[in-house]
């Protein structure tokens, strides 16, 4: 029975501790289901096991609050803030039950009928909170059953313990590996480095935590203190999942918990004020924790009044004897700043969330302690940002171990952004004058020979691997020899002389015993006098010298099955066409697509019609030259692609230009020039537009209803021929007799001819284009 | 007041080390260099499982360096961090009283700084060092 109560016991408490964040975004959400039932399964699972082990009030509570949320979850009730409230009372209540069960306390059960009464409907006081809060509790110790509280002391014993088992294990095996050793004997060495590497990992990372650890109990703590400031405040947190070291994590949570009281409290308006200024009622606040480089960084962002300076100058000159106007001479930043200072807090009287004589001078010591720094950013009525910068010491950081000069060196994972191969145009590595300028895919970036860096030789040698390094505002190529493997590290802070010059974060024991350090990449930028400014890195992209330009092509399938690109440039689209659009008229192939006459080059030849008749649906690259357009009907389009080397040119002058490598296979790459030189209609410019004549009976007809049409393939169109100009064609009905002497184009108004087999059904509108185009060629 | 000292040999000379700065006397094990770091610190080594820095004492005294690789170091731990402080070879560690310096003796060189006083063995006297004035960068921050 005792077994089954402490079982109950903690899962009661995980479950509670998990709990807190769901009750809260329940509040906000009340018809979100997933939550409600979430504390739903809580109660209910509560009043099953006090039942088994007999625990009667555990059981009324429960059961008063799983009568209440089967009533929101069947639909009969709404949730309301006071049901919520009085939820709530029901849940700390039970956590308070257990802990005093565990502790073997007796805790008054006065108030519990109240709790339970401040669940029916219509009871809308908020008050059973208050109650809960009132009844005298007795110190309840908290009895660990499921987690231990360790020093850290002792898990710093076990993990240096653990480096020197696998020390000790290097040793062995090197000696073993001298002697040579019987299969057996290798494998049990096998198994136990399998071990050690595991058992290391685990102890690795009984220092570290989620941050979530600190995180989790904002929610509650936000909605608490909101609500007895009558204020609400919508709280978002980004970055739980970021891990830092357990002591870090410890030493954050007063800060933290410090600040974001200040937040509601100090920074965040009454939802009356903030409706005055124009603000939404809901307060936001923030609170998001990333990792950047060497650093966690925790920022919290609130959306309320900021910092008032000019008050909190006033107030520090009073107590600190410095006169106003020589406060006022400080920067906007060192103004906020004075709320860091003792003794100071800018809000005139202390309430009891904040301001309890602890000030921000303390949180910054705390802060400071662990070797953080803590930033503001406040704009005076608009909001305060406070960062939190702590450092990656001690923490375990992914790295990428590199090589030069026969000496490894890890880099932070997070900031190498990519590790290439000088190779090739796409990846070189050019001389400025004396300055090596790295090329890596068109983007040019300023680079570091890390061995001239370090000093290890003294004309940085041809790089071979170029690291992609991203630092604030932005990257450089660090050459290095080799790239040996990633390495999920523990980092510990170098001594002095080490930090000192600047190049290094840190260092580290690997596998190997071999110290190593961990390189700083805003160090080395900073030593080599890189600067990325606002201009700096399109200042360099400027002064490069111009590489040979990817060409950028469009890949696509031609009529006769193969692969071919073409530069995309001049591809102005891409447009499905059918079949029967495509004719054969004037000598050229022929697309009459959107009204107009398009002519059309291919590489098919005489059989680019059967190929095109065969297909159910083709495409035709549309290009122009800016007067003339072709067309290049093709199967379909597949892909673009960028070709960075060179192109093969063709023997002889043709449709192919040369060949280029599209993934590892040449293609054979289309010679616009030559196919505009031999498929364009001959354009002249000095011209007008070719004229057509409309003549016959029907020319009022064909005013009507051809001129728009015409109009837009590009020809001018009359019914009376203008003074001193020749039509290009003629537009006549069959059986018309025309004296102009000009080619013509004979309509008729049956859809199936009957008489001359030339005549075109008028509202065959392509047909009637193809025609006139051709025509109209004949005549030029 | 009579402490432990260790009593070392530096660049010929002997001196005496309080043992309360002393954790541990060990070989000098691999070195891996530090670039850039200076003449003072031949690099870092892994001693056990802790990664230690080693320094170049001869030089950190203002003494021309030694011609051979160092062989034996006493580690201390000084803010947090563990330094080897390489030396020519031990001697002894015994019990001695630690006198101020004679008057009128002006210790030179780099010794000057490293100087704490010194004692008698023996009827003959040697200087006592503070190892904390041999590791570079602290200057700043002591």
């Amino acid at each position: 029975m005792d077994d089954l109560l402490q079982e109950f016991i903690a899962e009661t408490r995980e479950t509670l501790e998990a709990l807190s964040g769901e009750i809260v975004m329940w509040e906000a959400a009340p018809s979100d289901r997933q939550r409600l039932d979430a504390i739903f399964r809580f109660v209910h699972t509560v009043k099953g096991s006090c039942g088994f082990l007999d625990l009667p009030r555990l059981s009324r509570l429960s059961h008063a609050a799983e009568d209440a949320l089967a009533a929101v979850r069947s639909g009969e009730r709404v949730p309301d803030t006071a049901l919520v409230n009085a939820v709530l009372a029901i849940v700390d209540r039970i956590g308070e039950i257990i802990e005093a069960i565990d502790a073997g306390a007796a805790l008054d059960d006065s108030g519990e009928d109240l709790l339970i009464a401040a669940l029916a409907p219509g009871h809308a006081t908020p008050e059973p909170i208050a109650t809960s809060e009132a009844a005298p509790l007795p110190m309840v110790q908290r009895a660990a059953t499921r987690s231990v509280r360790l020093n850290v002391d002792l898990l710093d014993r076990m993990m240096s313990g653990m480096s020197e088992m696998v020390l000790a294990r290097n040793e062995l095996a090197r000696r073993l590996r001298d002697t040579g050793v019987e299969p057996a004997v290798e494998a049990a060495l096998e198994r136990l480095s399998h071990t050690v590497a595991e058992m290391r990992d685990t102890v690795t990372r009984t220092r570290m935590q989620k941050i979530d650890a600190l995180f989790s109990a904002l929610p509650r703590m936000v909605r608490d203190t909101a609500a007895e400031l009558g204020k609400t405040v919508l709280l978002s947190i980004e970055g739980s999942e970021v891990e830092l070291d357990r002591e870090m994590i410890e030493m954050m949570r007063d800060p933290l918990v410090h600040i974001i009281r200040n937040a509601i409290d100090h920074g965040i308006e009454s939802p009356a004020e903030r409706r005055a200024v124009g603000k939404r009622e809901h307060g936001r606040l923030v609170v998001s924790a990333r990792q950047s480089g060497n650093q966690i960084i925790v920022e919290i962002i609130d959306d309320g009044r900021g910092i008032d300076t000019g008050r909190l100058i006033a107030k520090y000159a009073a107590i600190s004897g410095r006169s106003e106007r020589e406060l006022a001479g400080l920067s906007d930043r060192a103004k906020a700043e004075l709320v860091f200072e003792p003794g100071l807090s800018s809000k005139d009287k202390a309430t009891s969330i904040s301001g309890r004589g602890v000030g921000m001078d303390v949180v910054r010591a705390n802060i400071e302690q662990i070797g953080g720094r803590i930033e503001l950013n406040s704009t005076f009525g608009k909001g305060l940002a406070i960062t939190i910068h702590v450092p990656l010491t001690l923490s375990i950081i992914p790295t990428i171990v590199v090589g030069v000069k026969g000496q490894r060196f890890a880099l932070p994972r997070q900031a190498v952004e990519e590790i290439v191969r000088v190779r090739g145009d796409a990846i070189r590595v050019d001389m400025l004058g004396d300055t090596p300028i790295a090329t890596v895919r068109e983007r040019r970036l300023p680079m570091i020979a890390l061995d001239a860096m370090l000093g290890l030789a003294d004309r940085a040698a041809d790089p071979v691997m170029l690291a992609i390094v991203a630092v604030a505002g932005g990257s450089y190529a660090l050459a290095v020899d080799e790239v040996h493997d990633t390495e999920e590290l523990v980092i510990k802070p170098a001594p002095p002389a080490v930090m000192a010059t600047g190049l290094y974060a840190g260092q580290t024991l690997p596998d190997t015993g071999r110290p190593m350090l961990l390189l700083d990449g805003s160090g080395l930028a900073a030593k080599a006098g890189l600067r990325f400014g606002r201009a700096a890195p399109e200042d360099i992209v400027e002064a490069a010298p111009a590489g040979a330009p990817a060409l950028t092509t469009l890949l696509f399938i031609d009529l006769d099955g193969v692969r071919r690109a073409v530069p995309l440039d001049v591809v102005d689209r891409v447009e499905p066409a059918t079949a029967s659009a495509v004719r054969f008229t004037a000598a050229k192939l022929r697309l009459t697509i959107d009204g107009s006459v398009v002519p059309l080059a291919t590489l098919a030849g005489d059989a680019a019609q059967a190929l095109i008749a065969a297909r159910p649906s083709i495409s035709v690259l549309r290009m122009a030259d800016g007067l003339a357009e072709i067309g290049y009907p093709i199967a379909e389009a597949m892909d673009i692609v960028e070709i960075a080397e060179p192109m093969l040119p063709a023997a002889v002058a043709g449709p192919i230009a040369g060949l280029v490598m599209v993934e590892g296979e040449p293609v054979e790459l289309l010679d616009v020039h030559w196919l505009f030189a031999h498929a364009a209609d001959e354009h002249v410019a000095s011209q007008a537009p070719p004229l057509c004549l409309f003549a016959g009976g029907e020319a009022r007809w064909m005013e009507n209803f051809l001129r728009p049409v015409l109009e837009a393939s590009g020809y001018r169109v009359a019914s009376a021929l203008p003074a001193g100009e020749a039509p290009a064609v003629v537009l006549a009905m069959e059986g018309d007799e025309i004296a102009v002497d000009a080619p013509v184009v004979r309509l008729r108004a049956e859809v199936a001819g009957r008489g001359r087999r030339d005549s075109i059904y008028r509202y065959d509108r392509s047909a009637l284009l193809a025609a006139v185009a051709a025509r109209a060629g004949e005549a030029a | 007041m009579t402490k432990l000292f260790l009593i070392a040999r530096i660049a010929g000379r002997p001196v005496a080390i309080d043992s309360d700065q002393v954790d541990s006397a060990v070989d000098v094990p691999e070195i891996t260099p530090i670039p850039g770091a200076g003449d003072a610190v031949y690099g870092l080594a892994a001693l056990r499982s802790r990664v230690v820095t080693v320094i170049n004492t001869c030089i950190a005294l203002g003494l021309p360096p030694l011609p051979h690789p160092p062989q034996r170091a006493v580690i201390t731990r000084i803010d947090g961090h563990h330094y080897a402080i390489t030396v020519d070879q031990l001697e002894d560690v015994a019990p001695f009283d630690l006198l101020p310096l004679a008057e009128g003796v002006a210790i030179e060189g780099g010794w000057a700084r490293a100087a704490a006083g010194l004692i008698v063995r023996d009827g003959d006297p040697m200087l006592a060092i503070d190892l904390r004035a041999l590791i570079p960068g602290l200057a700043a921050a002591a």
